[in-house]
């Protein structure tokens, strides 16, 4: 390579270039339609996408819309689609992408549009309030209760979850399909599901109401959702299989079903599915 | 449409009516994406495609699968009386087609049903999705809540079958050191062995297998033995993927060994 070809190593790193010229291209609109827009300015070293987004925001268009609140990957604001990966913006170095090409920046595909990158999460609202909350059983007798760690160990994973919702926005079930919003929870609440589920002092049984009501026969293990997770939650392997799993035991699995009923009937005590 | 439906939900705060079908922002395309997420679909249909023309050809031979003491994975446990190798003769004269039939509907119904292998092909055949954030390329879905894909759910079965064949691969691994002229080593006895134990690590490492063993359990502290056997097969969970590949080539590649071998195209190299 000649060595006027290199740029000076203060602007490049592993990946690409942390200075100089950028493009976004984000998408400009709201429900009656929409288009890209391009931005050219400068990307300064260590910069994020919405580090840019927040510059093209102040010194080319004032009116852009963009939800974001923490910058630094914990609240789940700043979702958004770039270069058609879902991804949030304050996690994604501008550094990891290659100079010359536009970088293309939109909203989540699967929920409404309100306006350029701000889009309606609400569903994730309304189908929050259909899980059923955490029920307890009766206290010790010295009035508290008792957990060992390793019984709650598995579930910690769960509680990472930032509602960031890629992982909803990615699943094809219902963002390729609308009309399966009436019947799909969707991996996040899976997630909460299993968590509820798998928890040592909860006595709610969920089964029923995650095989006929929040779909979790639609999930076909695609791990789409555990791609995006920002927080590296095993999503597939960690939540939803496992509650296939036992969905399985109370609905397809005679053997199983067997095996409970001579428990119960002898009197065993059962703490699994 | 809405979503307003809360009956017999045990919650107190009452979900407000969602409006389905309103616009969505963004242009619309199939996809955005400037990667290749195509090459892991394609690389899959490859590797699938090859492995099921390889194995419908073999298990329709009915030859070539026995060289003392070598099996053929693909024929193992041999359990029809027109079979060259007297292994489980249980099924009777009657059967004149090849032996491997009556095997491999089991391993093709485990892996057909596995969780691994459900991504795998429902992205690369099925294109349901492709890939993550790639189009669909159906217009309805409805996932394995119908039949014939709420079938998926008989996984475990395949997988108590599963652990049957091992037991005899094992059995065949074992006797594969034994040769005529007594007990020895050669290049099939190492490849049977490793198949064997490829096959053990696939089935260890599966998710029904790590739900029965030991991840219905929620309190663990009142099942210590199903706690430890859980913590032991969770790695080895997260390497499915690796093991479903890995297995599956060997396993191919153990019959076709086998059947170089049975049809003199090559010599067993014997180490002692």
């Amino acid at each position: 390579m000649n060595q006027n070809d290199r740029q000076p190593a203060e602007t490049q790193d592993k990946n690409g270039p942390a200075t100089g010229k950028v493009t976004l291209r984000i998408w400009r609109g709201d429900e009656n339609g929409g288009e890209f827009k391009d931005y050219t300015l400068d990307a300064q070293e260590g910069e994020v996408v919405l580090d840019v987004v927040h510059r093209v925001q102040s010194e080319h268009a004032g009116d852009l819309s963009v939800r974001w609140n923490c910058k630094a990957g914990k609240c789940g604001s700043c979702s958004a689609e770039i270069n058609g990966v879902p991804k949030l913006m304050c996690m994604t170095r501008m550094s990891d992408f290659s100079s010359g090409e536009p970088i293309t920046i939109t909203p989540m595909r699967t929920f409404p549009i309100i306006r350029d990158l701000v889009t309606d999460v609400s569903f994730n609202y309304e189908i929050a309030k259909k899980v059923p909350p955490f029920t307890p059983g009766p206290k010790e007798p010295d009035g508290t209760y008792r957990m060992a760690q390793r019984d709650i160990d598995r579930i910690q994973e769960f509680h990472k979850c930032i509602e960031c919702f890629l992982c909803q926005n990615v699943c094809h079930v219902i963002r390729d399909h609308e009309e399966n919003k009436a019947n799909y929870a969707g991996p996040r609440f899976f997630v909460r599901f299993a968590a509820l589920e798998m928890h040592p002092l909860n006595t709610n049984n969920s089964l029923g109401l995650l095989k006929e009501e929040m779909g979790i026969g639609y999930c076909n293990i695609t791990k789409c959702c555990t791609e995006v997770c920002p927080e590296q939650i095993h999503i597939t392997d960690n939540a939803i299989i496992p509650l296939k799993e036992r969905v399985v035991t109370a609905n397809y699995d005679p053997l199983a079903w067997l095996v409970t009923k001579i428990r119960r009937k002898t009197g065993r005590n059962t703490s699994s599915t | 449409m809405d979503i307003t439906d809360t009956k017999d939900t045990p919650t107190a705060i009452k979900p407000t009516p969602v409006q389905l079908g309103k616009p969505r922002g963004g242009p619309a395309q199939s996809t955005l994406r400037k990667d290749y997420w195509w090459v892991t679909p394609t690389i899959t249909v490859g590797v699938l495609t090859a492995f099921v023309i390889y194995a419908t050809w073999a298990g329709f031979q009915n030859g070539n699968y026995y060289y003392a003491p070598y099996i053929s994975p693909f024929y193992s446990p041999c359990i029809a009386s027109n079979c060259v190798y007297q292994q489980l003769p249980i099924i009777g004269t009657w059967w004149k087609l090849s032996p491997a039939l009556l095997i491999l509907v089991f391993p093709l119904g485990y892996r057909l049903t596995c969780y691994y292998y459900r991504k795998a092909y429902y992205r690369a055949f099925w294109w349901a999705p492709p890939a993550c954030a790639v189009e669909d390329a159906h217009s309805k879905y409805s996932g394995e809540t119908r039949w014939p894909l709420l079938l998926q759910n008989s996984h475990r079965w395949f997988f108590y079958m599963g652990l049957v064949l091992n037991f005899f691969l094992t059995i065949d691994a074992v006797r594969a050191f034994d040769f005529p002229s007594g007990w020895g080593m050669g290049l099939g006895s190492l490849v049977l062995s490793v198949n064997a134990i490829l096959l053990w690590l696939y089935s260890f490492s599966c998710h029904a297998c790590r739900h029965l063993c030991g991840g219905s359990v929620n309190k663990f502290s009142t099942a210590p033995l199903r706690y430890r056997v859980w913590k032991i097969l969770t790695p080895l969970n997260q390497r499915h993927m690796l093991f479903a590949w890995v297995s599956l080539i060997f396993v191919a590649l153990s019959d076709l060994y086998v059947r170089l071998v049975a049809s003199g195209a090559i010599r067993d190299p014997r180490f002692f």
